[in-house]
């Protein structure tokens, strides 16, 4: 099956947008992330899976700048990076949207845009914000994103989670990003919205752009996912292509047999309603063919 | 093709502006503004002492309340930008009197022109907000406490230095030595137009103001300062220099109090060395009256000046009214309070209206 991704590899004739090989970090003695390997090329998308505290956020703190892989390689577009800070990272054209989504709440939606990127007008100390050009440019962005946006006048804290989301990647599109790393764009959102955002990932991939896109969420990745990285307790479980893994399977590495038995009995012990929820939870995991003995199908 | 033009007709034609934003009056939108509440509770307070004390209705008496808010509000432009940009600064009060006491003190005692004692102290003043700026940014020590610490050393620095130098606690007269009138001229000169005398601070003070009103609603230095103060990491991670932006308005901090500073000495040519304590509380509460909102990434400039010309009312306006000045700081305090509820009442009704 590793065939499916040698050949994506040879057809690929300039080097991937990103690139990480055996890449790690370690915190003094404490090692966050271990012997991790991920490629990105342009119009895919790779999605990062993993519980909480599997090293995910390392990981795309490296990508992204703010912290420096100690050992491996980093790669973008063929050629090794150390990057000092996020700015340097945004410059080669990889641009993060954070879970916290790097928006001022108290600002406005257009400031909050251009913020960090303002357009200005006129030379030297004089220069000021083309505050005309800034608004429509907002408004137009947003709307060919598919977000219509009442002000962009209004507080950018007054959104819904959602509609804060799409500014963020839309922000990122516009600024010419060529990587996206979405940091678990759908994790506080509701059904619908993370429909949404899952429409803007696949937008942004039909644009041509690389995307990394980090979740818990096996039924949001595997739609829109070309290729899925398992991580779990800061190293790789395991790197596969669309072709090569079914969602169930996917869906069952990162449940994790083991643990999801272990849940079934507690809740068969507590009896009553509890019972009841571990008779649907053996359902579940008969459906998708973990056995007993271990998290493979 | 006449199914098409049954839809067509069905659906509603697309509206010119969006329907959803109600149409706002322009009343409504000057309420959003920050500085609204600080204008509400100036007007108020101006219509009290006017009806109250006879004293406080000619131009003249204006033009002292002026005189006296532009020593006040020099500083607290400085401290508002800082304060949008989520820092504070206790020691403006005391970097005053220091500023002023370097300036006189190294031209006399080296007997070279007053301008460039001037100097010497404008790099002092900026010295002392770079390091201010410098342990904030680099320790993360929240700066209420950096900066209590540079209160007490410049307070004790001020005193002891000054006994040290002149054996005296204040400085010595500089009227008589050179380059003082030219000084005295840009820093304490005061004009007449139609027969009120106007103080040159209160000039300056417009000036500052208006230019740092233009830096922060326009430029992308202003852009920056909002966005620091309302969330440094979310700006960090978009690539705004957050240090820097700090640093800057710690030294701009303390270019304001050079400024500040600058006026004491050439208007009162000697510098008494323990003045000052306490200022850096008026500073501050001139902006958080003007609509600075505490925790940074919200507030105004001109509200700052508005609240300054507050303070500048209540202090006079005591005095105008023949008020047992005794009880200044509880009117005065009484008046903060009832501009600060103000202020937060109509922000609130503000951010209802949305």
């Amino acid at each position: 099956m590793t065939t499916t991704t040698a050949q994506s590899t040879e057809e690929r004739t300039t080097a991937p947008l990103v690139r990480l090989t055996d890449a790690g970090k370690h915190y003094g003695n404490i090692i966050a992330l271990q012997g991790v390997s991920l490629e990105v090329g342009g119009g895919e998308v790779t999605c990062v899976l993993g519980d909480n505290g599997a090293g995910k956020s390392t990981l795309i703190k490296i990508i992204a700048g703010l912290h420096q892989h100690t050992e491996g390689r980093y790669e973008v577009e063929g050629k090794p990076v150390h990057f000092n800070s996020p700015r340097e990272a945004l410059d080669r054209g990889i641009a993060t949207v954070y879970q916290d989504l790097a928006v001022v709440p108290l600002m406005p939606v257009w400031r909050n845009f251009f913020l960090g990127n303002e357009v200005r007008k006129g030379v030297g100390p004089v220069s000021v914000m083309d505050v005309g050009f800034m608004k429509r440019t907002t408004k137009k962005e947003l709307s060919d994103m598919g977000i219509d946006l009442r002000d962009v006048d209004q507080p950018i804290g007054t959104l819904s989670g959602g509609e804060r989301q799409c500014v963020a990647i839309a922000r990122a599109v516009y600024y010419g990003a060529k990587v996206l790393i979405l940091d678990e764009p759908t994790a506080a959102l509701g059904v619908k919205q993370s429909g949404v955002v899952l429409k803007y990932i696949l937008q942004a991939k039909e644009r041509g752009l690389g995307v990394i896109f980090i979740t818990h969420n096996p039924h949001h990745a595997y739609p829109v996912g070309d290729e899925f990285l398992l991580l779990k307790r800061g190293r790789s479980l395991g790197y596969y292509a669309k072709g090569e893994i079914s969602r169930d399977e996917l869906t069952a590495l990162m449940a994790g047999g083991a643990e999801l038995e272990e849940l079934h009995h507690e809740l068969q012990a507590g009896g009553g309603v509890a019972a009841a929820a571990a008779h649907v939870l053996e359902e579940e995991v008969k459906e998708l063919g973990i056995t007993a003995t271990g998290g493979q199908p | 093709m006449s199914q098409t033009v049954g839809e067509v007709i069905t659906s509603p034609p697309p509206p010119a502006r969006d329907e959803r934003v109600a149409r706002r009056s322009p009343f409504a939108r000057l309420l959003t503004r920050p500085e609204v509440g600080a204008l509400l509770g100036a007007i108020i307070i101006y219509l009290i002492f006017f009806s109250v004390a006879p004293a406080f209705r000619p131009a003249e008496s204006l033009s002292s309340v002026l005189y006296q808010s532009s020593t006040y509000g020099i500083p607290a432009v400085a401290v508002a930008l800082l304060m949008i940009g989520g820092e504070f600064d206790l020691s403006a009060g005391v970097a005053v009197t220091s500023s002023a006491l370097v300036a006189s003190m190294f031209s006399y005692q080296f007997t070279t022109n007053m301008w460039v004692g001037v100097l010497v102290a404008l790099v002092v003043a900026l010295a002392i907000g770079f390091a201010n700026g410098y342990l904030v940014v680099k320790t993360g020590i929240p700066s209420f406490l950096v900066t209590l610490g540079t209160f007490f050393m410049l307070r004790g620095l001020n005193l002891a230095l000054t006994k040290q130098i002149t054996g005296n606690v204040a400085t010595n007269d500089v009227s008589d030595m050179q380059g003082f009138d030219s000084a005295k001229k840009i820093f304490a000169s005061s004009f007449s137009i139609g027969g009120v005398s106007i103080r040159v601070t209160l000039i300056w003070w417009i000036i500052f103001v208006a230019i740092a009103t233009w830096v922060l609603l326009r430029t992308h230095l202003g852009n920056w300062i909002f966005a620091t103060g309302g969330s440094a990491p979310s700006s960090r991670a978009v690539g705004v220099p957050v240090n820097r932006v700090k640093i800057g308005l710690f030294m701009l901090v303390g270019f304001m109090c050079w400024f500040t500073g600058m006026h004491l000495l050439f208007n009162f040519n000697t510098v008494q060395s323990g003045i000052g304590i306490g200022n850096e509380f008026i500073y501050i509460v001139a902006a958080v009256v003007g609509g600075c909102l505490l925790t940074g990434g919200y507030g105004s400039v001109i509200g700052a000046a508005i609240g300054a010309f507050i303070f500048g009312m209540a202090n006079l306006g005591i005095v105008y009214a023949g008020w047992n000045p005794d009880w200044f700081y509880f009117f005065l305090g009484v008046l903060l309070l009832g501009a600060i509820l103000l202020n937060n009442y109509v922000r609130k009704r503000a951010e209802a209206m949305r």
